[in-house]
């Protein structure tokens, strides 16, 4: 079993909510899902859509060729139909598309007047849609039942019993007339239900998960949806999220708060970063531990605000003034960003030093279902200074010279030492300075010893497919999915693997793992980016001497599909 | 018992005869005279001279960057609202980089108390206007003189309806330092545009110049009546009253936060067993 139900539509128009609807019901199913949504930067209007695969397999990426699509506008038909498969069914509401389509593929379901006859409101279709979808896919409609008690709780008995009654017609309606319909949804052999969670709520949760009590950004696309997580949040965990006033306020508070003692983050998109970047070496200088997720759309400038790109990752490496240590993770899924932004601060207390969760906007956007998560492998500990402890302390200096480079943390007002800091060159005690030496031990204590003790925490890219390839695909970050799904279809045929980096900067040792030996005894190596010129190609090459033999670069603003990335990685092996 | 020997800090780098010294003296009379130990509060400063400020003292000390003294303040008031934050800056570094923050600052009433060094000039970088340099001065970079229309910290407060709003001369210190007592003893963001001229830069506004305008704000003065705020706000040139401008008793950002309502957030332990719930949250 393995399907694509696609839901098109003009933007308010409620795909969104059919969209969620559907996948959390399937996630309660048992099954497994992907989904991932393509939307304008508009609030009403113009053609968006939502795709959710489900399966009973694990699955990790979007397919191009689709099983069901409910269109609720002309543009979904005409943008879509021809990715519908063989035995695929398109469902639309003539009344409201004011069109009647006669191919055997259509089916015409009068949303609007079920939800009218069965006692709800014109504003109910979309509740007559989702019941229709799952009674096409011969699925039960209690899950569905239970959603709408959920989410109309609060509105009312008569509001929830209207749309049970909708969703029941709309049900009904599909099972009775979609005679042609050979759909039929398995769940996966336990049928447990699924955690079903997005990119970007897999940060904010690594973030409650990781003690951060304040978090402060300016709205931007694909980002905004941490604040909106974390705000959520606030009250139950202990968090202040602020709207700052601008990017460069939201990061030099995140810098405030942390040097104030507690575990601070701040988060933005590439246009927004631009402007942090002055308060991303502050926190270097002062030696002040920050989170920073930067999520990337097209650029240059405001380029496409709602879509994808791989652009920033040379960006975030040579960002801020002067030179420091940094490190940048790119999680590839859900499950990985929640465990590298737990990481993230965990390095950036550990070390006192900026990391960066790199993210793009298809894995903010994509929900993957999970078997679940794990509390007990979470990492917390408190690396500074409090109260008694920094009490007993005899001498404390700020940046203090130490082997490790690392000198601890303060939490200030909690002793009678003082916490002194500044962005010019600092001695110890975290006063400004002008001599030769002192620069020089500073530079030392911040950068020379502290980047190999970095280095070591950085683990080795993660490889999956054959061992011995003849072909390896590589690539980084939101990628992780299609490669891996690509592999699993291409390996019916070819010795291939994929070599995936989510781990970035600095880069990996090759003491745990060679993967340049690895990539060596390849005879194809492609680097697969989400960019025009191959940033990260360009970063394994100066890192290591390593150049791929082929690469396939995506810089239209959308991601790869499966079907798309297995057709150019089978046409540049034809050419062989 | 905290002296003034608590707060001996490195010898000043400012030139001879600066208008920074009185206000360092001054500052450093009032936190002794308050009681308040160093290590009880925190100095965020800029880039200037007056933001060298804290290394010629002792307290707790951020000075960060050019400009952004108000978010790291606003930064560590949220994490720590127990801890009393004052902020030394001076007119390019506020009222110049910094002026969005300004605004954000007084909109949010975060209890802090920003102490502007303004000497009408940008005296770090030898001497281009600043925002509040008064129109027709020359200077080297402006040589036809400046024709951008000053700045007037005062008026912006009284709009922006500025907790607490004051100015106060380096020449007249014990005045000052009742006006920094009175801020810090204000709950609300309190602003002090302490005038104080540039005995290398700016040859307008001198001692003499200040101390032929300056005059105290009459006793029947009511800093509460915004109005008559506003007006009092618009008062420059031949003569600049010094004294609480304007004051009201907004409820403090802090103190709308239900999160920090028991204690600060520093001092909230976290419980990693409560993630349990949010896990559930994705079913």
């Amino acid at each position: 079993m393995d399907y694509t139900i696609k839901i098109g539509g003009e933007a308010g128009q409620g795909i969104q909510t059919i969209g969620d609807t559907l996948a959390r019901v399937f996630s309660r199913t048992g099954c497994y899902v992907f989904s991932h949504q393509d939307y304008e930067s508009r609030i009403r209007g113009g053609h968006n859509f939502y795709q959710i695969r489900l399966s009973d397999k694990p699955l990790s990426a979007s397919k191009d060729s689709v099983d069901i699509i409910v269109a609720l506008d002309r543009d979904s038909v005409t943008h879509h139909e021809r990715e519908l498969k063989e035995h695929g069914r398109i469902i639309y509401d003539s009344s409201a598309l004011r069109l009647k389509y006669d191919k055997p593929s259509f089916l015409d379901i009068p949303f609007a007047d079920l939800a009218v006859q069965s006692g709800g409101d014109r504003i109910m279709v979309n509740t007559a849609a989702t019941g229709a979808v799952l009674g096409m896919l011969g699925m039960e409609l209690s899950h569905f039942l239970d959603i709408i008690g959920e989410t109309f709780r609060k509105k009312g008995d008569e509001v929830v019993l209207a749309n049970k009654n909708v969703a029941l017609a709309g049900y009904e309606h599909a099972v009775k007339n979609c005679t042609r319909c050979s759909f039929s949804v398995i769940a996966g052999a336990a049928s447990k239900p699924k955690m079903l969670i997005g990119g970007v709520e897999a940060i904010g949760l690594g973030a409650v998960a990781s003690g951060c009590k304040f978090y402060s950004a300016y709205p931007m696309t694909p980002s905004t949806g941490i604040m909106n997580y974390l705000a959520a949040k606030e009250k139950e965990y202990g968090i202040v999220v602020e709207q700052a006033e601008d990017e460069i306020a939201a990061i030099n508070m995140t810098v405030g708060a942390s040097f104030a003692g507690v575990r601070s983050m701040t988060g933005t998109s590439g246009g927004g970063f631009a402007l942090m970047v002055e308060g991303l070496s502050l926190a270097a200088m002062t030696e002040t531990p920050v989170v920073i997720a930067v999520g990337q759309r097209p650029g240059p400038a405001t380029g496409f605000p709602t879509r994808t790109e791989q652009g920033e990752l040379q960006f975030l490496i040579s960002a801020g003034h002067g030179e420091f240590p940094r490190i940048i993770f790119a999680p590839g899924t859900p499950r990985q960003a929640f465990s590298l932004t737990n990481r993230a601060f965990d390095l950036a207390e550990k070390y006192q030093i900026p990391v960066f969760i790199l993210f793009d906007t298809y894995l903010a956007d994509s929900q993957w279902t999970l078997d679940g998560l794990d509390a007990s492998r979470v990492l917390y500990m408190d690396y500074r200074l409090r109260g008694d402890a920094f009490k007993q302390v005899a001498d404390y200096k700020r940046h203090a010279f130490t082997e490790s480079g690392i000198s601890i943390l303060g939490v200030p007002g909690d002793a009678e030492h003082l916490v002194v800091t500044d962005s010019d060159e600092h001695d110890e005690e975290g006063h400004i300075v002008e001599d030769a030496a002192t620069r020089v031990k500073m530079v030392q204590k911040r950068l020379d010893k502290k980047l190999p003790l970095i280095k070591r925490e950085i683990a080795s890219p993660f490889v999956y497919g054959d061992h011995k390839p003849a072909v390896i695909i590589t690539g980084w970050g939101s990628t992780y999915g299609v490669m891996k799904e690509a592999v699993d279809e291409l390996s019916k045929s070819r010795s291939i693997a994929m070599l995936h980096y989510s781990e970035l900067f600095p880069f990996p040792h090759t003491e745990r793992f060679d993967y340049v030996r690895f990539l060596q005894n390849a005879k194809q190596t492609i680097c697969i980016e989400n960019n025009a010129t191959g940033q990260f190609s360009r970063l394994m090459r100066a890192e290591t001497g390593y150049a791929f033999t082929t690469h396939i670069h995506k810089f239209d603003g959308r991601p790869f599909t499966v079907e798309t990335l297995v057709g150019e990685i089978n046409g540049h092996l034809g050419k062989l | 018992m905290v002296t003034l020997e608590n707060y001996k800090g490195q010898v000043p780098a400012w030139c001879p005869g600066c208008g920074n010294f009185p206000i360092l003296k001054s500052f450093k009379e009032v936190m002794v005279e308050l009681g308040i130990e160093p290590h009880q509060f925190t100095v965020v400063s800029g880039i200037g001279q007056a933001a060298k400020l804290p290394h010629y003292t002792k307290c707790n000390t951020f000075n960060g960057l050019h400009g952004r003294t108000l978010p790291v303040a606003t930064g560590i008031r949220l994490a720590n609202h127990e801890m009393p934050v004052i902020i030394v800056t001076g007119d390019g570094d506020c009222y110049g980089e910094g002026g969005n923050h300004l605004m954000a600052a007084m909109r949010r009433n975060i209890n802090v108390k920003l102490f502007v060094h303004d000497n009408q000039i940008y005296g770090l970088t030898k001497g281009q206007p600043s925002p509040t340099t008064g129109e027709g001065m020359v200077t080297k970079n402006m040589p036809f003189g400046v024709i951008t229309e000053q700045f007037n910290p005062m008026a912006l407060a009284v709009a922006l309806d500025c907790s607490f709003a004051a100015r106060g001369f380096a020449g007249d210190p014990d005045h000052l330092k009742s006006l920094m007592k009175e801020a810090i003893n204000h709950k609300g963001f309190s602003l002090i545009d302490i005038l104080q001229p540039c005995v290398t830069y700016n040859k307008v506004n001198t001692y003499d110049w200040y101390r032929q305008r300056v005059y105290h704000l009459e006793s029947d003065y009511d800093p509460e009546d915004r109005k008559a705020a506003f007006s009092k706000a618009l008062e420059w040139g031949k003569r600049i009253p010094i004294g609480v401008i304007y004051r009201n008793h907004r409820p403090t950002f802090e103190e709308r936060l239900p999160m920090i309502a028991g204690k600060p957030l520093v001092h909230q332990a976290f419980d990693l067993t409560k993630i349990q719930t949010a896990f559930k949250g994705f079913y």
